[in-house]
């Protein structure tokens, strides 16, 4: 009998069909892995089943009971724990504090009553923490831990935990399903959700693969294997990804990237000592799994933020940091990972378009209006956004937001092109153009750095593949002799030592 | 099951449009409550605050000598709020003008109005602006919170206006907390005989076309509306957010502390403590009604100073006290605000 | 001597006030709401408390008034920053505004026949402990200023030692983990308005009917705007909101006191130290400020 069972459930949000009538069912005492890409729907469906989203249509039935859950409370009075990718503790408080939060067991809070009680419920699941530190001071790996601590201690009998080896590094991950088995031993069932094949194999019994919204199949994990998964998960083979011949890259380099360092908002080391190049007519991508580093590559070659050490240099120009504009100056074109940080949705799209280069349509402090109308109009012809200059951003849809992006950007023939998740939520139509889009400009002769958590992407548009794990470059592979059990291992954390040479 | 859901989704234009009148509407069903309470008919009170002071020339003038610094301290609002920096202390900044003003004015004597006037604008232009200096300077630099620094400066400014007005300009004869009366090529010139319509009201119409210029053609414009709509994203073009949140903030004092140059120099003629009954407050509900845009601050501007010209023949015919402009601003603006929300979200019916 | 200790029972004497309200905006702010309403709910009290003790010709009835208007002036404040999600700043200013337009209209409707000021016939009485002692004119106080100092230590324990303080200062950190946890952020910032509410009214009831006797227009004169200084300066802990409570009372006091000896002096320096000290406070200490980190969100739940 199942301890869980979701029947048909369908969430819409407005034109986007989140999730379209998806069946799961969980069985006691077993680990459920739940597979899709990003924006498959996964995390959709898991909010609705702590209560967070409620379901267009579709039932929740647990222990044979018909239930609808309007908030987590309910959730978790059904016996279900959430740990969410952001994880959701009160830094101030201590251990215990957050671990009893909204399930205090009388009116007033004794310090040591609480620490005992956390104390036990860790004792008896075998965790180590200390009840009284502060959670602020905690490293990622024990957070979730207080996290998963947290759910215990509400006596929940099935686990979500939605990427929970995003943040971790792999030494944590592999302590995590330690602490997941043991779990299971204690009649817990777990669902957890990703989008790493391995995982999957390692750690779960069954498996539910989710594709656009959709449920496309569910296996008996032992009786499956990581290519049929992928399969299902893709809609198509991913090892199988045929490669265009591989562009000779012309020894003019582009982008050099000097030993940069940088460390996270918490004082961590972030990238340690990154150094590559791109050249013009390149595409080099970076693969990895999100939280290695990426995002404050990304954020130092966007002006964003100024790395601790080390250099950057375009066409040989060394470039300043923190300083969005003087990037531009040097033409760097910036794809921004959130689109909706790159553009602001309530000035219109031919102010979104001028912000960048003002400095080109200003006279004397004057807009040139007349101009940034053209160029709207230019712009929008020529990148087939469907919209008018005068219209607010926000009422785009994402595909044409990501082409104002790109219209902004590539039109003025950069050299060097940083290219962050330029397909990120994307529909098939659009994510073909961003594609096409980006070849052009290294037809044109523009370098390009790729940095997508679509490994597929990268294979798919890359000259070179770099991987990066916890900060760090530790494989470099050509597009003819990319080695996909390599790269995932590399981005797994393995070292380059046992993987190769 | 059928229940209502709040959606997010913009609300049609005609009911956009309507929005304002909507607004207007409510406040006087809720404000007609007090209207009856103080024994007067509603609809009789209506034409005393909406309408009576259009048909008389001298009300006329009034209307416009009392839209001057609410004009001038909304535009000073909507330049600051529109930036995304919460100046809350148009109030104080105001009266650092004033005693700029005060401060000037007595010494420009034999001095031509032509250069007498300018200079005193322009010492509470930067008067205005140094009082809103500190808590710019603390948000740019240190990330602290504006709105509870510009609140508490205001203040501060009281008791320096009180500690001026009690010692070095207290009337040596009367002893009044008095300032000196400022030289008669200081004073504004009067615009329209035999009423009390003075130069500021010039300055003020400047100054919202001001802000009509700077927000719709000038770069500086798009930068500041940038930053206040889309912070991150505006970093991201590479609009140096700070610096123009910086500089909105400097202009925002600035056109307060003109306000209290207006009032010092078309009004009063010297400093006193009650200069400003609120003025940069009520500035806070021209700007958010105004939207933040030019047009809409002149518009909720001039609105406003019609119902205090209203408030004053309500309380003459009908015995209401003065009082209810105050609530009227009030509960505009706290309807405006909901209404508003209709902008964002639309109602519908789930099953 | 007997100097000092005057000083000390004035400077509790004008501290209660500040004290109540800084206490009720604590523990608003702790929820992650800043109420810039209390101005104005200080003042509508105040005058509400009036009203109703000389039409009931009960003082305690009177104080009742007071607190009703305070949660009704909270409720308002919940509606628009809670429920609607607008602006904090703009809709506590609201209320500020929205309250003082009212106690004036009405004071004005009720007592605009009255040529002389109205008052009451009976105050609260001061009541005096530790008489015969040397601390007398210290403790010769209006009841209400012990309960001001006996709520000091129940405003700590209430946020730090209680399961409904803990939820509190939850949602005024992170409302989204407080509702991943089952707790309804809305219900519980209401709830911290509400209380908040109360004091803010005992507040302004207190210079109504225990030190004035009486209303007028200028009664609260900032006292709000000083609360809000001093829970910053208190760093949103109840015990050292009541320093900066006994600060600005001692000052105030000294200031006076002063004044009434003829010393020439600007005392309005006096006056606005506590402002400009909080300012200070708020430079020296910067981001590390432990301002509750939800202060000023409207919290929503996406989706």
């Amino acid at each position: 009998m199942p301890v869980l069972e979701m029947r048909s459930v369908t969430k819409r949000f407005g034109d986007l069909t989140a999730n379209d009538h998806i069946d799961l069912v969980i069985e006691p005492n077993e680990i459920h892995a739940l597979l899709g890409e990003n924006g498959a729907g996964k995390s959709t469906l898991m909010k609705i089943l702590y209560g967070l989203y409620q379901p267009d249509e579709g039932e929740i039935i647990v222990n044979r009971q018909k239930s609808v859950f309007k908030s987590p409370v309910d959730a978790i009075r059904h016996g279900i724990g959430f740990v969410s990718q952001h994880f959701s503790l009160v830094p101030t408080f201590t251990v215990a504090e957050n671990v009893v939060l909204g399930f205090e067991d009388s009116r007033l809070i004794n310090r040591d009553d609480i620490k005992h009680l956390v104390s036990n419920t860790a004792r008896k699941y075998g965790f180590d923490v200390d009840p009284t530190a502060v959670v602020r001071n905690l490293s990622v790996g024990q957070q979730q831990r207080v996290e998963i601590l947290k759910a215990l201690y509400r006596n929940c009998r099935v686990l979500i935990l939605d990427e929970p080896t995003a943040v971790l590094t792999p030494r944590d991950a592999e302590a995590l399903f330690d602490t997941l088995r043991a779990l299971q031993r204690q009649n817990l069932s777990v669902i957890i959700i990703t989008h790493k094949l391995e995982e999957v194999m390692a750690i779960s019994q069954r498996v539910t693969v989710l594709r656009l919204g959709k449920v496309v199949g569910q296996e008996t994990t032992s009786q499956t294997n990581p290519q049929a998964l992928a399969r299902l998960m893709m809609g198509r083979s991913v090892v199988n990804v045929t490669r265009k011949t591989v562009h000779q890259a012309e020894q003019l380099v582009a982008l050099e990237v000097s030993h940069l360092t940088v460390n996270d908002n918490r004082g961590l080391p972030a990238l340690r000592d990154v150094s590559f190049q791109v050249h013009a007519n390149e595409v080099v991508g970076i693969a990895g799994v999100a939280g290695n580093g990426q995002s404050e590559l990304v954020a130092i070659l966007s002006g964003l933020i100024r790395p601790a050490s080390g250099e950057v240099r375009v066409k040989g120009k060394p470039a300043a940091f923190g300083d969005p504009r003087a990037l531009d100056h040097l033409r760097v074109a910036r794809i921004p990972e959130d689109r909706l940080k790159g553009v602001v949705g309530n000035l219109t799209v031919a102010e979104n378009l001028a912000l960048e280069q003002i400095g080109n349509f200003t006279q004397t402090g004057h807009l040139k209006r007349r101009q940034i109308d053209e160029m709207a109009k230019w712009l929008i012809a020529d990148f087939q956004i469907k919209a008018k200059p005068g219209d607010r951003v926000r009422t785009l849809s994402g595909g044409n937001i990501q082409k104002v992006i790109l219209a902004r950007t590539l039109s003025r023939e950069p050299h060097v092109v940083i290219a962050a998740q330029p397909t990120r939520g994307l529909d098939i139509g659009a994510t073909e153009y961003v594609h096409q889009k980006l070849l052009e400009q290294k037809e044109r002769g523009a370098g390009v750095l790729l940095v997508s958590e679509d490994l597929d992407e990268t294979l798919l548009l890359s000259d070179r593949v770099l991987v990066m794990f916890a900060g760090q470059l530790v494989g470099e592979y050509r597009a003819d002799e990319v080695d996909l059990d390599r790269i995932s291992l590399l981005m797994a954390g393995s070292t380059v030592e046992t993987v190769s040479r | 099951m059928l229940g209502l859901k709040l959606e997010r989704a913009p609300a049609p234009l005609w009911l956009r449009a309507l929005m304002p009148f909507i607004a207007i509407a409510l406040t006087f069903a809720l404000v007609s409550i007090l209207i009856i309470f103080a024994g007067a008919n509603p609809l009789d009170a209506v034409f005393e605050l909406l309408i009576n002071p259009l048909t008389k020339n001298s009300a006329r003038g009034d209307i416009l000598v009392m839209a001057t610094p609410l004009l001038l301290t909304g535009a000073s609002v909507a330049f600051a709020f529109a930036s995304g920096y919460y100046n809350i202390g148009a109030e104080g900044q105001l009266y650092a003008g004033a005693i700029a003003a005060a401060w000037v004015g007595t010494f420009v004597q034999g001095l031509s109005p032509v250069f007498a006037i300018p200079l005193m604008l322009l010492a509470g232009f930067i008067a205005g602006a140094l009082w809103a200096l500190p808590s710019a300077v603390l948000k740019v630099k240190l990330g602290i919170d504006e709105v509870v620094t510009t609140l508490l400066l205001n203040s501060v400014m009281l008791f320096l206006v009180s500690a001026l007005l009690n010692g070095p300009w207290r009337d040596p004869v009367t002893g009044w907390p008095q300032s000196p009366t400022i030289a008669e090529s200081a004073q504004f010139p009067i615009l329209i005989p035999r009423s009390r319509v003075h130069l500021g009201i010039i300055v003020a119409v400047i100054a919202v076309i001001a802000l009509w210029w700077i927000f719709k053609r000038t770069r500086f414009g798009l930068e500041l509306r940038a930053a206040g709509l889309g912070k991150d994203a505006a970093r991201f073009m590479g609009v140096p957010v700070d610096r123009v949140m910086l500089t909105a903030a400097l202009i925002s004092g600035g056109v307060a502390g003109l306000a209290g140059v207006c009032e010092v120099a078309g009004i009063h003629h010297y400093l006193i403590e009650a200069i400003s009954p609120g003025y940069g407050y009520t500035g806070i509900i021209v700007a958010t009604l105004g939207s933040l845009t030019a047009p809409g601050v002149a518009l909720a501007g001039l609105f406003i100073a019609l119902i205090n010209r209203g408030t004053l023949s309500a309380n003459r015919e009908l015995d209401v006290p003065v009082y209810l402009g105050d609530v009227i601003q009030a509960v505009l603006l706290l309807t405006t605000l909901a209404v508003l929300l209709l902008n964002r979200y639309r109602i519908r019916r789930v099953r | 001597m007997d100097f000092i200790l005057t000083l000390l029972g004035a400077t509790l004497r004008i501290g209660t006030p500040i004290l109540y309200a800084a206490l009720g905006e604590t523990i608003v702010e702790r929820s992650g709401v800043l109420n810039l309403g209390i101005e104005g709910t200080m003042l509508l009290s105040a005058f509400t408390g009036f009203v109703t003790a000389q039409v009931t010709g009960s003082l305690i009835i009177g104080l009742l008034g007071a607190m009703l208007t305070g949660i009704i002036l909270s409720l308002a404040m919940g509606l628009l920053s809670v429920t609607l999600g607008l602006n904090q700043h703009v809709a506590g200013l609201g209320i500020t505004l929205f309250s003082n337009g009212l106690a004036l209209f009405l004071f004005r409707e009720f007592y605009s026949g009255a040529t002389t000021p109205p008052s009451l016939a009976e105050k609260f009485p001061q009541l005096s402990i530790l008489t015969g002692t040397a601390l007398e004119p210290v403790f010769s106080q209006y009841g209400l200023t012990y309960v001001a100092l006996l709520c000091v230590p129940f405003v700590w324990w209430l946020l730090s030692r209680t399961t409904f303080g803990l939820r509190l200062r939850a949602i005024g950190e992170n409302p989204e983990a407080a509702d991943m946890a089952g707790i309804n952020v809305y219900r519980m910032r209401y709830a911290a308005l509400i209380l908040g509410g109360i004091f803010m009214g005992i507040g302004g009831a207190f210079l109504s009917l225990a030190i004035n006797g009486a209303f007028t227009h200028g009664i609260i004169n900032g006292r709000g705007w000083v609360a809000i200084a001093i829970v910053i300066f208190g760093n949103w802990s109840a015990f050292k909101v009541l320093g900066g409570a006994l600060l600005f009372g001692g000052l105030q006091a000294l200031q006076l006191r002063l004044q009434a000896e003829g010393v020439q002096l600007p005392y309005e320096v006096l006056l606005a130290l506590p402002y400009v000290m909080t300012i200070t406070v708020l430079a020296v200490t910067g981001r590390n400020a432990s301002y509750p980190a939800a202060l000023l969100k409207p919290y929503r739940r996406e989706g």
